[in-house]
């Protein structure tokens, strides 16, 4: 019984690829490599974690120093969005689920719009920084500048009157603007992604039988927003009893 | 019992025979395990060669017991080259407390040698046999590596930190010198020798050459010169710690925590003084960070060497304090 | 080889399917994008062999003489970027791995065929980074990059270089993403872990390093970047900085990378072994298991790269026994190829030559592996040529022979026709010769104390260094020689059969070229791996008689039964 690719292939199911024997094997074969895929991503970030352990460990006072100096307000509301923008990102994949299209998509508009907020918010953060010279760079017109704020005095004075080194402080800040900047560009290649799974929905591509993508980035989603939840007290809140 | 290889350098110091004795057991276990297997399968090719186009052989049924025998084998032979290896690795970087003193600074693309009595030496490092020699190194820019093959010793040098090596040369002789990290245009001509002398030439060598002074004493002149003295006075009113005996030994810094006064925490302090301070002192000490170079921190690690507690320190300048013939440091 | 007198190529197959470039550029099939990534690294093979030729050429003579040092310096650099980079690392997988995993499970594709083909984008992209930086006047860091010479001083392209590695270390993951998912989810019904080639084991392993060390060699580009536009500091000890960390996140890639570049070629190789000797290969299970410990040691070993770097001398002789652990999954491997040779019916075709080559040249490679791991040795010969000569034997006399003998046997499968066996067992000879000649001297280079990386060098090295170099133009024609006769063939040659080797494996139970699709119908499988059978008992064409009879082929497209 000879039976050519093309028999076979009509109608079968809407969005099952003609090298896949089933929907179930699509779907298993999406899971995974999703999941290899956030692997990667582990051991990406993970290089930048490992630089931050070896320096925080060298350098403690300093690290506790200039994380004193970061928003700690804007930090957590932002990651209070970030968390909001993982459950309206879970309910759009319940919904995709269940077929319900509108809904699935104003959840995917919803987590789209927190994670712009958090990106408009980051901004802010790094205008801030930006302006109070605490950017690690060194160019003919901008220079790193550490200047001693009145509670690190106090601080310091906790800290049996050691003064800090800015070198130091510098390695901090280099490991916060790589850090969230990665991480930021994460964000931007998510809200890239939700935007696709917006224009798939409207078109109507997604039905309780096939809506693996959304399940996807969903995965995806949620493992940016782990990132952060790491990011912000390694980050943010190492400084706090220096207040 | 020292082997000799063939292809290789001189053997001039004390550990080279050693390092040559691994490597000869190295090679005739290559050889063996090499010839015996291209032997074998020389052997089944030829023995088994296929005769028809459409002959399929027996299969062969595995062997737990082959299996765990070439297996476990050669991890115990492994593990018995692992631990003569580190053996010797652990002689070659443990350098003794007490030796010949020298200072090195490597740059692109030269190496910068000096004496304690104030020699000093471009590419070319004169050593006496039989004694064992220090050498403390760092660089002024990227990385480089001190590699005296005849001596089978290598270190890198990195840029804020001292590295230290040590050798007993054992023969009179000219030797090469490499820069074995890769640093630049100039790296392959970053090369020079190292002049073995016997002892009597040795000397000779030593007062023959003009001097500014031992390397303490241009230290001195510079811990003046930088107003250093100012702070660190020789009783304890000073703002700064008295550096008089302080060389090797144990101090408390502020957290808490120990460190041992060697080079490394001297440099530190001179460049980086908040880093670790000691104790019960404020952290006002400014920083020379661009103002002193590396081979005046080395003249100024001497100078304060020189007025720690009185080892037995060898400074070469000296002659009635060169030790005698046959002293405690052959060990073999 | 089985006679080839009446071969009728079948009419339709993926060659001739479709055409027109925009069919080629545009393709999604795995067998059309192994033959791209073939004329990409090909390409970048003879792009680096002619830094090496420029090389080699400068070192006949002690002084430097042909070019100037900063030229050298460049030469080298992009020879070693060129050839890690853009060729040892994909060849076997993006050629050969893409090509046959998917037929030697039976599968139609790999899992994600778009991306497949987005992979091949990526490398170019990288590449053209790459060739663009070379075109402005190179790098001259050495292909390690270490810090501070890289942040800091050098003034050569190491920016424009380091976009280029990073981009194309996407495909790298891309590539072993897509190896590992087909591998779970799309073997053919019937095929358990245990039946599977172990070409599939090996390109499993080596996937597994690709998606695990690649992100580190992206953050540790993308940190040098910083470092080196911006000052930020990380390596830079005037603020608090470490140079020697670049160290250590470099090789925490590296290291394994050299295990991506020789775990598909010892893959081939077992499955040349197997075929040629028509025989299981002896403990099967064992060496499986060999290529998933090389994958996890391999990333345990990196601190061995740092021995005198004035790295902590416990750190040392933890990273040794390491390094010896890593060392005996290899030596069980070479063991049990060669075991499998007793009672084989072993042909001396020209990928068994290669095997053989490989062979000989790994237990060299690997046995002066354990020279470099005991740490009194290596602090003498490390960073000279003796290094230099340690992993040519590998990536060269390894993967490179695993390559071309992998290239060879499937050539009938991926191109429908043979090759010329009389010229192919000249070539395998001639490189086999210009390769000892080139390499073996290096050795007793470096034990003599020889420092690489040097563009002139004392006097007393120069006979060892004019062998090497004579040997170097031999193995260039050796290498010359197959890639005029493979490009001949694929016009001129004689028509393939399906199994022209009488060899195990699906592969060769489609036609040679395969169709688009790969098999007309997913296969079963009922055998157990490398149980050989006579020709026509593993012929597809009678098989499937046997399928329709007796079991329930897996429908294809959906449809229920």
């Amino acid at each position: 019984m000879e039976r050519s690719l093309a028999d076979t292939h009509v109608a079968t199911s809407v969005g099952l690829a003609h090298h896949f024997d089933d929907v179930e094997q699509q779907r298993e074969a999406g899971t995974l490599g999703m999941w290899a895929f956030l692997v990667t991503e582990v051991m990406f970030f993970g290089g930048l974690f490992l630089a931050y352990i070896l320096y925080r460990s060298k350098y403690p006072v300093e690290f506790a120093v200039a994380s004193n100096s970061l928003n700690v307000t804007m930090g957590f509301i932002n990651t209070l969005v970030l968390i909001c923008s993982s459950l309206t990102m879970a309910l759009g994949v319940y919904f995709s689920q269940v077929g319900n299209r509108s809904l699935l998509i104003l959840f995917l508009i919803l987590t789209m719009i927190l994670g712009l907020t958090f990106l408009v918010i980051k901004g802010v953060e790094y205008h801030e920084k930006y302006v109070e010279h605490h950017v690690p760079v060194r160019f003919q017109t901008y220079q790193f500048k550490w200047e001693p704020r009145a509670s690190e005095a106090r601080g310091a004075r906790e800290e049996s009157s050691r003064a800090v080194d800015t070198g130091h402080v510098e390695m901090f800040f280099w490991l916060y603007f790589a850090m969230t900047g990665v991480h930021a560009l994460h964000m931007i290649i998510g809200l890239g992604i939700l935007t696709t799974l917006v224009l798939m929905a409207r078109r109507g591509r997604f039905t309780p039988e096939y809506h693996s993508p959304v399940e996807l980035s969903g995965l995806y989603w949620h493992f940016v927003d782990i990132v952060w939840i790491f990011l912000f007290p390694l980050l943010y809140l190492i400084g706090a009893h220096l207040h | 019992m020292q082997v000799s290889m063939p292809f290789s350098p001189d053997q001039a110091s004390s550990y080279s025979g050693r390092v040559d004795s691994l490597f000869a057991f190295l090679c005739v276990l290559t050889i063996l395990v090499g010839v015996s297997i291209t032997l074998l399968i020389i052997y089944f090719a030829v023995k088994y060669r296929r005769r028809s186009e459409e002959e399929i052989p027996r299969p062969v049924a595995g062997s737990m017991k082959l299996e765990l025998t070439w297996t476990v084998i050669p991890f115990f032979i492994s593990m018995g080259i692992f631990v003569w290896g580190s053996s010797i690795y652990y002689t070659m970087y443990h350098a003794p407390k007490e030796g010949l003193e020298i200072y090195v600074v490597a740059k692109q693309w030269m190496w910068k040698f000096q004496h304690l009595d104030g020699q000093r030496e471009i590419n070319e490092l004169h050593v006496p046999v039989g004694r064992k020699v220090r050498v403390t190194m760092t660089t002024e820019d990227v990385i480089h590596s001190f590699y005296v093959p005849a001596f089978r010793i290598k270190l890198d040098v990195v840029p804020g930190k001292y590295s230290t090596v040590w050798f007993e040369p054992t023969k009179a002789g000219r030797y090469h010198l490499f820069c074995a990290e890769y640093c630049g245009t100039g790296h392959s001509r970053m090369i020079g020798w190292i002049d073995v002398m016997e002892a009597s030439e040795y000397q000779a060598w030593l007062s023959g050459g003009a001097t500014e002074g031992s390397l303490a004493s241009s230290g001195e002149k510079l811990f003046q010169q930088l107003a250093c003295i100012t702070c660190h006075r020789s009783d304890a009113t000073g703002r700064g710690p008295v550096l008089e005996g302080l060389f090797g030994k144990e101090v408390q810094l502020q957290d808490g925590s120990k460190v041992t006064v060697d080079e490394a925490y001297i440099r530190e302090s001179i460049l980086n003084p908040r880093a670790k301070i000691v104790a019960g002192f404020q952290p006002i000490m400014p920083t020379f960070q661009g103002q002193v170079s590396e081979e005046q921190l080395l003249q100024l690690v001497a100078y304060i060497k020189s007025i720690g507690p009185k080892a037995s320190g060898e400074t070469g300048a000296k002659p009635s304090a060169a030790p005698p013939a046959g002293s405690p440091q052959t060990g073999r | 080889m089985q006679s080839v007198a009446e071969v009728v190529p079948p009419r339709t197959h993926y060659l001739n399917a479709t055409y027109g470039v925009k069919s080629w550029l545009l393709t999604t099939d795995h067998k059309r994008i192994a033959l791209l990534y073939l004329t990409s690294v090909t390409f970048f093979f003879f792009l680096g062999g002619l830094f090496a030729v420029l090389i080699r050429l400068e070192l006949l003579t002690p002084q430097g003489d042909l070019v100037q040092a900063e030229t050298y310096n460049r030469l080298f650099t992009m020879h070693g970027v060129v050839m890690v980079f853009f060729f040892l690392i994909p060849a076997i997988p993006a050629v050969l791995g893409n090509f046959l995993v998917p037929l030697m499970i039976g599968a139609r594709d790999l899992a994600f065929p778009k991306i497949n083909l987005l992979s091949w984008y990526i490398y170019n992209v990288g590449a053209l980074f790459t060739v663009i930086a070379i075109l402005s006047g190179g790098v001259d860091t050495g292909w390690t990059f270490y810090t501070p010479y890289s942040s800091t001083y050098s003034n050569g392209n190491v920016i424009l270089t380091g976009i280029g590695v990073f981009i194309t270390g996407f495909s790298s993951i891309l590539t072993g993403l897509n190896f590992i998912v087909t591998i779970h989810t799309m073997r053919a019904p019937g095929l358990t872990w245990f039946r599977l080639p172990l070409f599939i084991w090996s390109h499993y392993a080596t996937s597994l390093i690709m998606i695990l060390g690649t992100p580190v060699i992206a953050v540790t580009i993308l940190l040098l970047a910083l470092e080196r536009i911006a000052h930020i500091g990380i390596f830079d000890p005037a603020v608090g900085g470490d140079p020697v960390l670049f160290q250590h996140l470099f090789w925490f890639y590296s290291h394994p990378a050299v295990y991506i570049m020789v775990l598909p070629a010892m893959g081939v190789i077992s499955e040349l072994i197997a075929n040629m000797s028509r025989k299981n290969i002896f403990g099967y299970k064992f060496v499986a298991f060999a290529s998933l410990a090389i994958a996890v040691f391999g990333f345990l070993v990196w601190g061995h790269h740092l021995f005198v770097s004035t790295q902590s001398v416990y750190a040392g002789m933890v990273f040794s026994v390491l390094s010896y652990a890593v060392a005996i999954p290899s030596a069980v491997k070479v063991f049990n190829w060669t075991a499998t040779l007793y009672r084989g019916s072993i042909s001396y075709d020209t990928p068994m030559l290669y095997a053989f080559g490989f062979i000989g040249f790994f237990i060299i490679g690997g046995m002066t592996g354990l020279f470099l791991a005991a740490l009194g040795v290596d602090v003498h010969v490390t960073d000279t040529y003796f290094v230099v000569a340690h992993f040519h034997y590998i990536m060269v006399g390894g993967t490179i022979m695993g390559y071309l003998g992998g290239l060879h046997y499937w050539w009938p499968k991926i191109t429908g026709r043979l090759y010329p066996e009389a010229w192919a067992r000249f070539g395998a000879l001639v490189v086999f010769v210009g390769f000892n000649l080139t390499f073996f001297p290096q050795f007793l280079l470096g034990y003599m104390g020889m420092p690489r990386r040097y563009y002139a060098y004392p006097p007393e090295f120069q006979v060892l260094n004019v062998m090497s170099s004579a040997g170097a133009s031999i193995l260039g024609v050796g290498y010359l020689i197959p890639m005029i006769y493979l490009m001949w063939s694929m016009r001129y040659g004689p028509h393939a059969p399906p199994n022209p080797w009488g060899a195990f494996g699906l592969e060769w139970r489609t036609s040679s070229p395969p169709p688009t699709q790969n098999f007309e119908q997913t296969p079963v499988v009922t055998w157990e791996a490398y149980e050989f059978r006579p020709r026509e008992e593993m012929d597809l064409l009678s098989v499937r008689d046997v399928l329709d009879q007796t079991l329930r082929p897996r429908p294809v497209g959906g449809e229920g039964d």
